[in-house]
């Protein structure tokens, strides 16, 4: 795509250019307006139309409990996320395109070596209480992160940081501790909020700089902001005069109260459902195709996992288009292997997608001599359709003369008793910002939670040297030899990456999708307008 | 009221005490039994093991389980229910404002509900076994073998989607006026009153059609009175004991047993808040709801035996 129509696209996606300017602009450039016309969904011209201001935008959402806090470092579900993206900002966020777009940060610079990383910080940036944020903010908000009894769920990227300094009112610098050269992607997680003080007077205080300014927390109940008047950046967040998460976890309740107009969005219909809710006037389903996978893990070190022969019969005995099209309804896509795909940033695309090859899977179930049954652990918990998607497993293994015995285990207790802990079940992931935080979460030897048991020199070897290269093409070609490794030896069984599926009413404008997350990665309440 | 009648009373209190008090062992101790680790739970998929170790020793959990009991239930007595474990939230403040919305609900359930079903009974047995009897047992048998949820959702299709008259989110808040809370609920406590009314009816029907083959009943009948009259002053009285047990466990199954339309309807009551715990292993708001709950159905039961003394003539005048 020629570099300039790239922008275009963005720029008209985002709201900025109309389709008569994109179009015209992009005929510029030499491009025939069909082929033009089909870089964009119909979704981003909606989102071109003005965005309006005023009214009450209301969510409902599955996702929360009445255990949840407004303390960003106990942030693990989707309502919390969203509301944590509209009242609280964090120095940096990725686009849609998985590319770098400032936020708190105007500005970021590193050294040659890309261990020592230079933030400059918007000026005149109001808190909700109307302090001023400054660097010392930054900085006590990434401290609190880093510190081993916080708990903090952004504790993980926070280890890899040697240092954090205020060099300016409006400057902090970053000493990594190995180069990395996706330190600013990190630090767009949605737990480093930037908080006064860095929160630590008062971690659930719920002030930040975002949109909204937080006037009811009813933890799993209801969640209320209204818009901040001092805001910096009004003319790109915060249409609706408030903002309301209601959460509802019941999944037909959520569509009957969407149904019913008392909110304007929802999150997780559910992939059976989908096509009769699709019939609803004034319902537009959203679906986005992200990171999000449904997997099933071996222990590559634990009998009969360690031998990469019985590992691949079973990489080969499993029908991942059927799997696509009966758990997730064709809402999804297929996996090969290795957790990563196109919605990351220099996704290796050249990789031939592994196949269901029942007379491959025998033979290597053959030479491996492996012959009694194989325990697959699953439970409803695991992901939507699990039990099922177990049973789609054993059935297309009985046609590879595999034996798999599917054990069902209980939801208590199953994230900490099966997995990472019995050597094959099933289980999800929701994806990282880059490739490298998939890979040094769970594929490189120290990860936390490496649930593939996956050990190998030259594979961290490679996650090393390809952090601290900053030449995008060689960058490039190392992860694609990690794909490689993970696809053919390592214990992840990947078929399917599931989409978000998300409705809206039709007077919702400013909807977007974004593979990063859901409900457009949480920027949803404070992109999204009503029209009148 | 004579002293016989008083000493039978304060010895249900007493009992009833000492039940809750053994209850509360007893909830201690399952607590202890659950499978999984807290701080895990706490935490989900995405823990760090650091986190996790942390959390784990901050929790305290090293202390014997018989010292966190005696603690637990000073602390009880006290008024003072503890601290959640998972957002650090004292349980008091956040269970109170539940209790009260759960309480909410039951009792304008119950204001519908228990005249409702009182009134039908009298009329099922003024018109026994013809057909205002039948159509009133057949609509409330009907829809006491509907699964609730299944209640609750033709109703959000009828009222909430097809006429939009109540809203299909039963969500209340401090902001609210009574008014509006009333609008709020009316679906869920109409598929309440559905599913507990056919309960007490029957039980109702049953236990004045039991007085009714009594020798005074012919008595009052050939003295020249009405039907309805005979039903309502000489025979329910004598049938109140039965009709309040049960009148009783329905009240305990409004506030103790409505998780499910609790979900359905989005309604912010404790059956949600204690589901929400459990599945995060959140123990002592485990247990103080269990304690609630558990308090909530003896003090209930207590209640009805005591107003089953209070209106039995042969108790309050012994010979």
């Amino acid at each position: 795509m020629h570099p300039s129509l790239k922008t275009l696209t963005q720029q008209a996606t985002l709201g900025q250019l109309s389709r008569r300017d994109f179009l015209r602009r992009a005929a510029a450039l030499g491009i025939a307006a069909p082929f033009a016309g089909s870089l964009l969904t119909s979704q981003a011209f909606a989102s071109t139309a003005t965005p309006q201001r005023g009214g009450i935008l209301k969510a409902g959402m599955q996702g929360g409990e009445s255990t949840d806090s407004l303390d960003p470092a106990s942030w693990t579900s989707q309502v919390q996320h969203s509301f944590g993206q509209s009242w609280g900002e964090a120095l940096t966020n990725v686009s849609p395109e998985g590319e770098l777009v400032p936020r708190l940060a105007e500005s970021v610079d590193s050294t040659a070596d890309a261990k020592t990383w230079i933030f400059k910080l918007r000026r005149g940036v109001q808190f909700h209480n109307g302090q001023e944020m400054t660097a010392a903010d930054v900085v006590a908000t990434l401290e609190r992160h880093s510190d081993e009894d916080s708990q903090s769920g952004a504790l993980g990227i926070m280890r890899g940081i040697e240092s954090i300094q205020a060099t300016d009112t409006y400057e902090v610098t970053i000493v990594t501790l190995e180069p990395n050269a996706d330190l600013p992607f990190l630090l767009s997680d949605y737990h480093l909020m930037i908080q006064p003080n860095g929160g630590k007077d008062n971690p659930a205080a719920g002030i930040g700089t975002g949109p909204y300014k937080v006037v009811e927390f009813q933890p799993g109940v209801r969640q209320i902001a209204e818009r901040f008047e001092g805001y910096w950046n009004p003319d790109e967040y915060g249409f609706a005069d408030q903002i309301e998460i209601i959460v509802i976890n019941d999944p037909t309740a959520r569509i009957s109260a969407l149904q019913s107009g008392q909110v304007h969005l929802i999150n997780r219909v559910e992939p059976r459902v989908v096509d009769m809710v699709q019939r609803l006037p004034n319902i537009v389903i959203n679906n986005t195709s992200g990171r999000a996978q449904y997997v099933f893990p071996m222990h590559c070190d634990t009998a009969p996992f360690d031998n990469n022969d019985l590992r691949l019969a079973l990489k080969y005995a499993i029908n991942r288009e059927d799997m696509v099209e009966r758990i997730l309804r064709g809402y999804g896509s297929v996996g090969n292997d290795f957790p990563i795909n196109k919605a990351y940033p220099l996704f290796p695309d050249d990789i031939p997608q592994r196949e269901f090859d029942p007379e491959r899977a025998n033979y290597h179930y053959k030479k491996s001599g492996h012959n009694s049954p194989i325990v697959l652990r699953t439970s409803d918990v695991a992901f939507p359709g699990a039990v099922d998607a177990a049973q789609l497993f054993q059935q297309s293994c009985a046609q590879a003369g595999i034996n798999m015995e599917v054990r069902r285990e209980p939801g208590d207790g199953y994230w900490s008793e099966v997995w990472n802990k019995q050597p094959f079940c099933a289980s999800y992931w929701s994806g990282r910002p880059t490739q490298d935080q998939m890979y040094s979460t769970a594929y490189i030897s120290s990860a936390d939670w490496n649930d593939t048991r996956f050990f190998r020199d030259d594979f961290d070897t490679l996650a090393r040297e390809a952090r601290g290269e900053l030449d995008q093409a060689r960058r490039a070609e190392l992860y694609r030899d990690m794909a490689m490794l993970v696809r053919d030896e390592g214990g992840l069984i990947l078929p399917m990456f599931n989409d978000y599926i998300e409705a809206t009413l039709s007077n919702v404008g400013g909807w977007s999708a974004n593979p990063m997350g859901e409900m457009m990665a949480g920027f949803a309440l404070s992109k999204c307008w009503l029209a009148s | 009221m004579n002293t016989f009648v008083l000493k039978l009373i304060a010895q249900r209190i007493a009992l009833g005490l000492l039940l809750l008090l053994a209850v509360s062992v007893l909830i201690f101790v399952g607590t202890q039994l659950l499978p999984g680790d807290v701080a895990q739970s706490i935490l989900g998929q995405s823990a760090t093991p650091e986190a996790v170790a942390n959390l784990r020793r901050e929790l305290g959990l090293d202390q014997p389980a018989w010292l966190r009991y005696f603690d637990w239930l000073g602390g009880i007595l006290q008024g003072d229910l503890g601290t959640a474990l998972s957002n650090r939230q004292d349980i008091g403040s956040s269970l109170w404002g539940r209790v009260g919305n759960t309480l909410f609900l039951a009792f304008w359930t119950a204001i519908v509900a228990v005249p409702l079903a009182i009134l039908l009974g009298l009329v099922a047995v003024r018109y026994q076994n013809r057909w205002p009897d039948r159509a009133i047992s057949g609509t409330t048998l009907t829809a006491i073998s509907l699964p609730e949820f299944f209640i609750g959702y033709l109703l959000i299709y009828l009222f909430a989607v097809k006429f939009n008259w109540f809203p299909s989110v039963s969500t209340v808040h401090s902001g609210m006026s009574l008014g509006e809370r009333l609008h709020a609920i009316a679906l869920p406590a109409a598929t309440l009153t559905l599913v507990i009314l056919a309960h007490m009816l029957r039980m109702t029907r049953a236990a004045i059609l039991n007085v009714m083959q009594s020798p005074y009943i012919e008595t009052a009948e050939l003295k020249g009175l009405g039907t309805f009259r005979i039903i309502a002053r000489h025979a329910f009285p004598n049938a109140i004991a039965p009709v309040v047990n049960v009148v009783m466990l329905n009240l305990a199954f409004l506030i103790v047993g409505v998780v499910v339309v609790e979900v359905i309807f989005v309604y912010p009551g404790m059956g949600q808040y204690l589901i929400d715990h459990v599945s995060k292993r959140d123990v002592p708001v485990v247990q103080a709801v269990g304690l609630i709950f558990a308090a909530v159905y003896i003090g209930l039961n207590m209640l009805a035996d005591i107003i089953a003394i209070v209106t039995n003539p042969r108790l309050r005048h012994p010979k």
